[in-house]
């Protein structure tokens, strides 16, 4: 059952320099109780893409374009009053950095309570013991100390579990994490991942995994989306895009990761870069955005832009040249 | 909470007492014997000597300073050598009116500086914003006096709206003591206006892009909640720090303002004190000036505490 559906997503952002396009014409859709990845290297448009569904985005410089249906109501014309409604509710946001993003001045009780408020209408008292309830569910130990405490007074690991608890207070449909892990260490890291794991098992929350990290995607995700220079270049189950990449660059970035495999006969790791560098995103040419970094490019690359087709079980990639099976 | 009061009042005490050394001192380095400054140039030797007597200033240094901090500590001050008044006595008449003028000058400031800052933040690089930089730069660079004078001109000559000057104490009539004081204050309160007005904006301006702030827009709050509550409470600190420091500029300004108006206050008596060279006065007055400051420091440190949970644990202001 699809709970999100994104139909060719564009979206700008008004610069100095000129319009920047960040994301160019993403599709995607995300059932109930999925985890979804959304991955690729930095400035890819990845999280552009998620905070496009609350509209998290700076309102005077953003051009906005597409659609986005929640359950089949679309997102992208409401009023912000109406979409006020929706965040922290209908969809919420875990952002990467947890050191920053509670505000110092407040009690972990008061900013767990506040969304309560402002959403279910609780009262202080019943919020409160809703919050006690919701770092028990993060998985934070004393719970009912915790919340007296300010956010200065926690591990980053704890942090990251405190906007958790904000983002799942009111039980969301969506649930988006940006780069929820990368501020942390890697054994915090796997204790975090089991926090979103387990909330989907319990409440059926879908999540939109944002990250550049193909170990997390392989960890936890049902399903990946790369992205590359503002496009989706390939889709997949996580097993099947592991397995059988399609797109050069999916398999470019699977070459940088480092595995057991790719030592060499010294048993130093040698780690395959990509050449060149991300392209300009000034200018929005109708090609392939990858070619003059692709190996495999071909003159058709430079004049047309090739589309998501399907080339295996519930697989896309957008490349006139995908990889066959076992090229890798 | 307790102790870092505490600790901060230590601290308060041991600057006074620093204080209170540099102006005993202070006064006595100045050049020539004060006992024949006091007595006057014809007085007899005689004179002086019952002066220096009187005052103790034949008696060695430290001698004397235990005499000053008894005699301050229990309130008596000295007399004025312009009238024979005790200073103390001065000071009570002279200090509730210049009180009355920085509180309302800071009232003026706060509510003006902080609303306009908030509103040019929150509509950066749009009229309001525009409007209130200006308005600020003026205020900033527009002197007191000038403004009082101006303002004496059209709301008091031409107008006639308000009295030009002149000091009415609040309890004999509360309604034309508030009216002769609402130009002083807003002529006092114009410049801080302008200050308070760039800081908070430069504050929360910092905070409304900062991530909790984000946050906080996630949660849906509505935008009255997002920047009132969790950027304003992080922007509050930056505030109090320059109304603290401002205080300084305040008492000066106080000076100027009241001899514009024709106000009775303190920093009236400062300047005739200065003008009259009367020296109990003097150091009357530099006593009361360090002390409010240090009260004011005390103040403001125990405000950051209240603000800035981090200050508050860590018990320092570094938090």
């Amino acid at each position: 059952m699809t709970l999100l559906e994104i139909k060719d997503l564009t979206v700008g952002f008004d610069t100095e320099d000129g319009l920047v396009h960040a994301v160019r014409g993403v599709s995607l859709d995300l059932a109930e109780g999925e985890i979804l990845a959304l991955c690729g290297e930095s400035g890819c448009g990845k999280s552009v893409t998620g905070m496009s569904i609350p509209r998290l985005l700076p309102p005077d410089s953003t051009r906005l374009s597409g659609s986005i249906r929640l359950d089949g109501r679309e997102l992208t014309g409401l009023p912000e009053a109406e979409l006020r409604r929706v965040r922290g509710k209908d969809v919420s946001v875990v952002f990467q950095e947890p050191m920053t993003s509670l505000n110092p001045s407040f009690t972990v009780g008061y900013q767990i309570g506040e969304v309560l408020r402002r959403h279910e209408k609780l009262s202080w008292k019943a919020a409160r013991a809703r919050a006690v309830d919701l770092l028990r569910l993060v998985g934070i130990p004393a719970p009912e100390r915790r919340i007296n405490e300010y956010p200065h007074q926690l591990s980053g690991g704890m942090r990251q579990r405190v906007v958790i608890a904000i983002a799942v207070a009111c039980s969301p449909r969506v649930l988006i994490a940006d780069e929820p892990t990368t501020a942390l260490d890697v054994t915090i890291q796997a204790g975090v991942l089991d926090v979103f794991r387990d909330l989907r098992d319990r409440l059926g929350t879908a999540i939109i995994l944002i990250t550049h990290d193909l170990g997390v995607v392989a960890d936890i995700a049902d399903r990946a989306v790369v992205m590359y220079a503002g496009r989706a270049v390939e889709q997949a189950p996580v097993g099947e895009l592991f397995a059988r990449p399609r797109h050069p660059y999916t398999l470019g970035l699977m070459k940088a990761l480092p595995t057991a495999a790719a030592a060499g006969a010294d048993g130093r790791l040698r780690l395959a870069e990509i050449p060149g560098m991300l392209p300009s995103s000034l200018s929005d040419p109708a090609a392939c955005l990858f070619h003059d970094r692709c190996p495999r490019a071909k003159d058709d690359c430079v004049t047309a832009v090739p589309e998501l087709a399907a080339s295996g079980p519930g697989h896309l990639a957008a490349c006139f040249y995908p990889l066959e099976d076992g090229s890798r | 909470m307790i102790w870092f009061v505490l600790r901060r009042a230590g601290s308060a005490l041991i600057v006074m007492f620093v204080a209170s050394v540099l102006i005993f001192l202070g006064i006595r380095a100045l050049p020539g014997d004060p006992a024949v400054v006091m007595a006057g140039e014809e007085a007899t030797p005689a004179v002086v000597a019952a002066i220096r007597e009187e005052y103790g200033l034949d008696r060695p240094l430290p001698a004397q300073y235990v005499t000053y901090v008894g005699q301050t500590l229990t309130g008596n001050l000295g007399r004025s050598t312009q009238d024979g008044l005790p200073v103390s006595e001065i000071l009570l008449q002279r200090l509730p009116v210049t009180l009355e003028l920085a509180a309302l000058a800071m009232l003026v400031a706060i509510v003006i500086g902080v609303l306009a800052g908030i509103i040019a933040a929150v509509r950066r690089g749009r009229l309001p914003d525009y409007l209130a930089t200006g308005f600020g730069l003026a205020g900033l660079s527009i002197p007191h006096f000038w403004l009082g004078l101006l303002g004496i001109l059209l709301f008091a000559v031409t107008l006639r709206w308000l009295p030009a000057s002149g000091y009415v104490p609040f309890s004999e009539d509360p309604g034309g003591n508030l009216l002769r004081m609402l130009m002083p204050s807003l002529v006092l309160g114009a410049g801080f206006a302008a200050v308070l007005m760039r800081q908070t904006r430069s504050a929360m301006l910092g905070a409304l892009s900062s991530d909790y702030v984000r946050t906080a827009r996630s949660k849906g709050l509505p935008e009255s909640a997002v920047v009132g509550v969790h950027a304003l409470r992080n922007s509050l600190t930056t505030v109090v720090t320059v109304l603290g420091l401002q205080l300084g500029a305040l008492i000066s300004g106080a000076v100027v303002t009241e001899q514009i108006f024709v106000i009775p206050g303190f920093g009236k008596l400062t300047v005739d004190a200065v003008l009259t060279r009367n020296y109990p006065v003097i150091q009357a007055v530099v006593l009361v000036t360090v002390a409010g400051y240090v009260l004011v420091n005390l103040l403001v440190d125990i405000a950051y505490a209240f603000l800035n949970p981090r200050v508050r644990l860590s018990g320092g202001t570094d938090g």
